[in-house]
């Protein structure tokens, strides 16, 4: 189907649209899974931190 | 509890349970990506290897191998996340509310990556960034009612109220999906008369419908697997107070 | 029946003794239609075209701002608790509610109309046309509108959030409503409009009041 690399990429000269929206969703995935982790890092952080906090009562007393 | 197991359809109910479900959908993530990369790598085998070029798009056509399959699961999605609402507001579960929420940014992503890479498609083909047809009005209201979903969720401290709300507000949502669709087709055509539409192609060849087929099931395995990712943590951050949250091995150290 | 009437004569009263909320929407609604010919230009032709979306879409803000006031100060003042224990359908009292602020809000706007209407250019059918859609398309805008209010009932950001959550559901109305009075102005039939914006009428009328009293009971629980 394609003779080259350089066709493939050229898209038929509509390279720019044809990458940009593949290259969108890619991206927009990747930053989903990106986000998700770190409020899953955030809330197990904050879990274990809650805790020690009730380990350790007489801390807060002084 | 542990009485019921006996039946296996009963099973099913336990998995209402957020301490049940947490462990289930963890082991279910993993299972989910595999599915969803091997659709993808196929999905994109096709696309750009085996469909034939368009003989009026040439091959700025190939966007519909993503335009569509983000269009068909920004509309499913909404029909599941109102069915788990609806589910949560009649038997008043929390896991159905949870997943609901879960569900929403998924959907609005679905909606947004609709729109832009439809706004791609547009402007090489009909020459502006932005093309009034049915379709795409529609899916940008319905990036709209996603909005809204979430923002009344964000906007409620009590939780069982953002739930219950939410409901109500998807299950409206739901309803109202068709009627605004068939009104924007409506005002389409007293506008426009003979409109311009994003996919009125006369022919799909058949490599094409395979192509939007795994592209859209890698779209679908990916959701499946963000909810379950997403589920999780709000699980995490809703019963944090729970004893079975305390003891797991993540949070112990 | 009668609890329905007590609470129209109600609301009624309540808005008479503070006028200026109500006429405050109304000068609203006078405002924004003289914002886009002074935005757009003064073209005659192009007024005449534009004058049905622009007077649809003022009549849709204006009424979002008078929804606010729906439920707000029963809910603040704790009368919607009330309400809502009292033996009375709680569906029938919200409905009462409904149809006062319709009279208050929509009613007015059907008055208001064809002055604006005329500053516009339209001509005679075309405004007939505009009364009639708006005379069935108000009440839509109202009991869709309560659903909205009542979700967002005491929330911080109420007004804002509850615009967003509400005007994709108003999009039916605008297109039906709008579409008759353009179709009138160029000659077409508008019989389909009407049917549809009957039709949306009757599914309001059956669904909202039901939907916004659940919505209530959520917010005030």
């Amino acid at each position: 189907m394609w003779n080259s690399v350089s066709e493939f990429l050229a898209m038929g000269g509509y390279a720019l649209y044809v990458w940009s929206s593949f290259g969108l969703c890619a991206i927009a995935f990747c930053i989903e899974v990106l986000i998700v982790r770190s409020q899953r890092k955030t809330t197990l952080r904050r879990l274990r931190q809650a805790l020690l906090a009730d380990q350790y009562p007489q801390e807060s007393r002084q | 509890m542990n009485d019921l197991t006996n039946t296996s359809w009963l099973n099913w109910f336990r998995l209402a349970s957020p301490s049940t479900f947490y462990p289930v959908a963890g082991r279910l993530i993993p299972f989910f990506w595999i599915l969803s990369i091997a659709f993808g790598l196929a999905g994109l085998w096709v696309s750009f290897f085996v469909a034939p070029v368009d003989a009026v798009q040439g091959q700025g056509y190939r966007i519909i191998f993503v335009h569509v399959p983000a269009s068909w699961m920004s509309m499913f999605l909404y029909i599941v996340m109102a069915a788990w609402a609806g589910v949560g507001l009649v038997f008043n579960t929390r896991l159905s509310a949870m997943m609901a929420q879960a569900i929403a940014p998924i959907g609005a992503v679905m909606a947004f990556l609709s729109l832009w890479t439809g706004a791609f498609w547009g402007k090489p083909m009909w020459g502006a960034w932005w093309v009034w047809d049915a379709r795409l009005t529609s899916e940008l209201i319905l990036f709209f009612l996603y909005l809204g979903f979430i923002a009344l969720q964000a906007s409620i401290d009590q939780v069982r109220r953002a739930d219950k709300a939410g409901a109500i507000l998807a299950l409206v949502g739901v309803v109202n999906v068709p009627i605004i669709y068939f009104s924007v087709k409506w005002w389409n055509t007293l506008h426009q008369g003979a409109s311009v539409s994003m996919t009125k192609s006369p022919s799909m060849a058949h490599t094409m419908l395979w192509g939007m087929l795994l592209m859209a099931l890698c779209f679908w395995m990916y959701a499946i697997a963000m909810t379950l990712m997403r589920v999780r943590v709000i699980i995490l951050e809703r019963e944090s107070h729970a004893d079975w949250v305390q003891n797991l091995k993540e949070v112990k150290g | 029946m009668n609890a329905f009437f007590v609470m129209v004569h109600r609301d009624l009263l309540l808005v008479m003794r503070r006028k200026s909320e109500v006429l405050t929407a109304l000068f609203f609604f006078v405002i924004v239609t003289s914002l886009f010919p002074l935005g757009i230009g003064a073209d005659t032709a192009l007024l005449r075209k534009i004058a049905p979306g622009v007077i649809w879409v003022s009549a849709l803000l204006a009424t979002l701002l008078g929804l606010q006031r729906l439920f707000a100060s029963d809910y603040l003042d704790g009368t919607l608790e009330q309400l809502a224990l009292s033996p009375r359908s709680f569906v029938v009292l919200v409905l009462g509610k409904i149809t006062a602020h319709w009279l208050v809000c929509g009613l007015p706007l059907l008055i208001l109309a064809p002055m604006i209407g005329l500053q516009f250019d339209l001509d005679n059918a075309s405004l007939e046309t505009l009364l009639l859609t708006l005379l069935l398309g108000t009440p839509v805008l109202s009991l869709i509108g309560s659903i909205g209010a009542a979700l967002t009932l005491g929330l911080r950001g109420g007004g804002a959030l509850m615009s967003l959550l509400v005007l994709p559901l108003y999009i039916p109305v605008l297109i039906f409503g709008a579409g008759a009075v353009y179709a009138k102005s160029v000659g077409l039939d508008v019989a389909g409009h009407f049917s549809l914006l009957g039709a949306l009428l009757i599914l309001a009328l059956a669904f909202a009041p039901w939907v916004s009293a659940a919505a209530l009971r959520i917010a005030i629980e």
